[in-house]
């Protein structure tokens, strides 16, 4: 009985602190991009050519990319010419709409807002969540699910994951829905009590990611259910998934975004 | 056991013209021959042009040994002389249309329809709906006997699968694993590449063995182009391949303790899994080290500063995880609970051709990064880590002694690395040629093998995750046992569902 009461106080304190304290990211995480396009040479199509996901077209005012789309590897930013594309460490990306996932020159990124009426009055404070992995490669999965250790303890949030759709709020999906799920999506979408709100974490679930344009695969939830919040990533940052679940049930404010 | 084989080394590749191209009985018999001498079926797969690839691991010879044949629309099965080829000659019938003739199981494996025109295996018609998981299942007879059919979708956060228990009360009698829900088409994908996408894909065959698949697809493309990587890389991709196995074994003994009501160690190592996964942000930004790995070398160094920055984080988590863990295995209540559940036998790991991880719990000293030594392990003298009682104890204490040598492996990398030139430029693929690669990621032996065609691109793409081998193993390792126990014997050897489906 003593040891571990010995090794529990050896092990410390660990739950961080958000959202009242951010915890410490690592420097080359690459979160939200920015383009500085007055950097851009003319006629430059560098970074759209070196996105193998295509995730970037040039627009007027220079290149426009597709969060939706992108997996944050580092092949845009490698490749400018004038580090035009930098991957920051700011790891505040979900959304609300598909078309808000994106980034450039002289637009302001819109973050997600949080549910509305009856949907936040009963979610706000409990959510309860039937996670679906669809075609998923266990690398969101793992971040959707370390969520619930005591590092983060979504728990203190009202937030937990469940054994049953019959017991869920809504659905949180991970993958591009392969067509061997895509049956199994729409039955568990289907078993969840109405009103509900399905999360699509990842750049599979938003796009389909790496594997869009594969024939086995649907491109990602939309396909099959409504999607409220688009949390993107390859995988996510847990703490990206951390906050963007807490804007959708409005415990961050709009404001400090 | 030369035989009529080519032999290469991992990582090596061979013009196809010196791929001894024998009639399929001779294949047979070469693969059941070497088999009998000490080999295991690294790889048995159609080519997508009218032959059988078989791919034979010789361990302690340190070796792969490669044969083909051409073969029509049948052979002669080779799994009931050779029962670890069960799934390869499943797969091969799907993807193919080659029916293994006198195969005791003949189903699908991820119901989807064949490449190329022809009859399916089981006379599908080409534009055909296929349902997932809709095929015939073993059954027990008896008044008392019943079905217990869990999934696709799980309680928990993990991934798609099906199985189906036939059980009278508790005491399970059989169990059948129906996977196929991930599929995503990665191997088709890959024909015609190496495409921008494929690096992306493939280390997204399995997400938590990224490291591991995205090293062994860059050693096929540097094999087939004549290239070598960087030789400031080697260190780091073996820094990279052991933080995964440390936050993969870290987690699944969480877990294990999670699955017998050990809440302390679930709780710690929950969160120094964690730990883990941090330190492979801190070398290139991803905490699945994607984007790390790259044909020619690394993306991102690990100077001084960074170095000093892991040291600190490795003593840490060392520290963390030593006591966590020896806390779980050091209380006798986890033992009871540990030992004698879910044994595998020796003789049918052997025979059912389990590896990695689950072999070694089996008393079988066989690691990849020793047997097949690449890049940095050529210098590293390591043990095998394992156990003989093949139960879910013994597949504990391997996942432990791993824990402790790759403490010592990340440190020794982490301090001896110095920053030499990270990405060297590789050649194109050669034509006709066919490279293979193996990598022991954390659950076990990565295989890649790779054939370019006449234009120099890939005509055929292949991924052997080691849970492709290890999911017969689980399945085994339920007989007799009770059903209450399967979530702890599946914990044992949490494998994966997407690397098998790919």
């Amino acid at each position: 009985m003593i040891g571990p009461l010995i090794e529990r106080l050896k092990q410390g304190h660990h739950t961080n602190r958000f959202p009242a304290v951010v915890p410490p990211l690592p420097d080359r995480l690459r979160g939200r991009p920015t383009v500085d396009a007055a950097k851009c040479p003319p006629g430059c199509r560098v970074c759209a050519e070196a996105c193998s996901m295509q995730a970037i077209d040039l627009a007027t005012a220079g290149p426009r990319i597709d969060l939706g789309k992108c997996i944050f590897c580092p092949d845009c930013e490698a490749a400018c010419p004038a580090k035009a594309i930098h991957f920051g460490p700011e790891y505040r990306l979900a959304t609300r709409q598909r078309a808000d996932l994106s980034v450039e020159e002289g637009t302001i990124y819109a973050l997600g807002k949080r549910l509305e009426g009856e949907l936040l009055r009963l979610y706000g404070r409990s959510l309860k969540l039937r996670v679906v992995s669809a075609g998923g490669c266990n690398g969101c999965e793992v971040d959707v699910n370390v969520l619930g250790t005591l590092a983060w303890d979504l728990g203190r949030f009202g937030i937990n994951y469940v054994a049953s759709p019959r017991h869920a709020d809504g659905m949180l999906l991970c993958g591009p829905v392969s067509r061997n799920m895509e049956l199994a999506v729409q039955k568990t979408w289907a078993a969840i009590p109405d009103p509900k709100v399905c999360i699509a974490v990842g750049a599979c679930a938003i796009s389909g990611g790496p594997f869009a344009g594969n024939p086995q695969q649907l491109g990602g939830a939309s396909a099959v259910v409504p999607v409220d919040l688009f949390i993107p990533g390859c995988p996510p940052h847990p703490l990206t998934i951390l906050d963007g679940l807490l804007r959708l049930v409005g415990r961050i404010s709009e404001a400090k975004a | 056991m030369s035989g009529p084989w080519c032999e290469l080394k991992n990582a090596q590749a061979v013009p196809l013209a010196e791929v001894p191209d024998l009639p399929i009985d001779a294949l047979r018999q070469a693969v059941i021959t070497a088999v009998a001498a000490g080999a295991r079926l690294g790889c048995w797969c159609g080519d997508g042009a009218g032959r059988i690839v078989a791919v034979m691991v010789d361990d302690a010879g340190g070796r792969l040994l490669v044969a083909r044949a051409v073969v029509g629309d049948s052979y002669p099965a080779l799994t009931p002389d050779c029962p670890q080829a069960h799934l390869f000659e499943r797969e091969l019938a799907e993807q193919y249309g080659v029916v293994p003739l006198g195969h005791p199981w003949l189903k699908p494996v991820r119901f989807h329809h064949r490449s190329g025109a022809g009859p399916d295996a089981w006379g599908r018609e080409a534009g055909s709906a296929i349902e997932p998981g809709v095929c015939d299942m073993f059954r027990v007879e008896g008044d008392e006997v019943h079905e217990v059919a869990v999934g696709p979708v799980h309680a928990g956060v993990i991934e798609p699968g099906h199985f189906r228990f036939q059980c009278h009360g508790e005491h399970v009698f059989h169990l059948e694993i129906n996977l196929g829900y991930q599929h995503r088409g990665i191997e088709q994908a890959a024909i015609g590449g190496p495409h921008p996408r494929t690096l992306y894909q493939l280390e997204a065959a399995a997400g938590d063995t990224s490291i591991g698949h995205a090293w062994a697809h860059c050693l096929v493309l540097e094999a087939l182009g004549g290239g070598t990587p960087a030789p400031g890389a080697q260190g780091l991709r073996a820094l990279m391949l052991e933080l995964e196995r440390l936050a993969n074994h870290t987690g699944d003994l969480g877990a294990l303790a999670g699955d017998v009501g050990f809440l302390p160690t679930a709780s710690f190592n929950g969160r120094i899994r964690g730990d883990w996964l941090n330190m492979s942000a801190v070398v290139c930004g991803s905490r699945l080290g994607r984007g790390m790995l790259c044909p020619g070398g690394v993306r991102f160094g690990v100077d001084r500063a960074r170095a000093d920055d892991l040291l600190r984080r490795l003593e840490a988590a060392q520290r963390d995880v030593t006591g966590a863990v020896e806390l779980l295995l050091g209380a006798p209540s986890v033992q009871a609970r540990f030992e004698h559940v879910g044994v595998v036998r020796a003789e049918d790991a052997a025979a059912a051709g389990l590896v990695g991880l689950a072999r070694r719990a089996c008393g079988t000293a066989v690691d990849a990064r020793r047997n097949h030594a690449v890049g940095a392990y050529r210098g590293i003298s390591l043990l095998p880590a394992v156990a003989t009682e093949g139960d879910v104890n013994a597949r504990a204490q391997v996942r432990w002694l791993e824990l402790r040598e790759s403490m010592r492996l990340a440190e020794w990398l982490v301090s001896s690395h110095v920053d030499e030139p990270l990405r060297t430029a590789i050649p194109p693929p050669r034509p006709d040629h066919l490279a293979i690669s193996l990598i022991e990621g954390w659950r076990g032996p990565v295989l890649h093998l790779g054939l370019t065609g006449a234009d120099g691109r890939l005509s055929r793409y292949k991924v052997v995750d080691p849970s492709f081998h290890n999911w017969f193993g689980l399945a085994l390792a339920l007989r007799d046992e009770q059903i209450s126990d399967f979530p702890l014997c599946n914990k044992s050897f949490n494998l994966s569902y997407c690397g098998v489906d790919l």
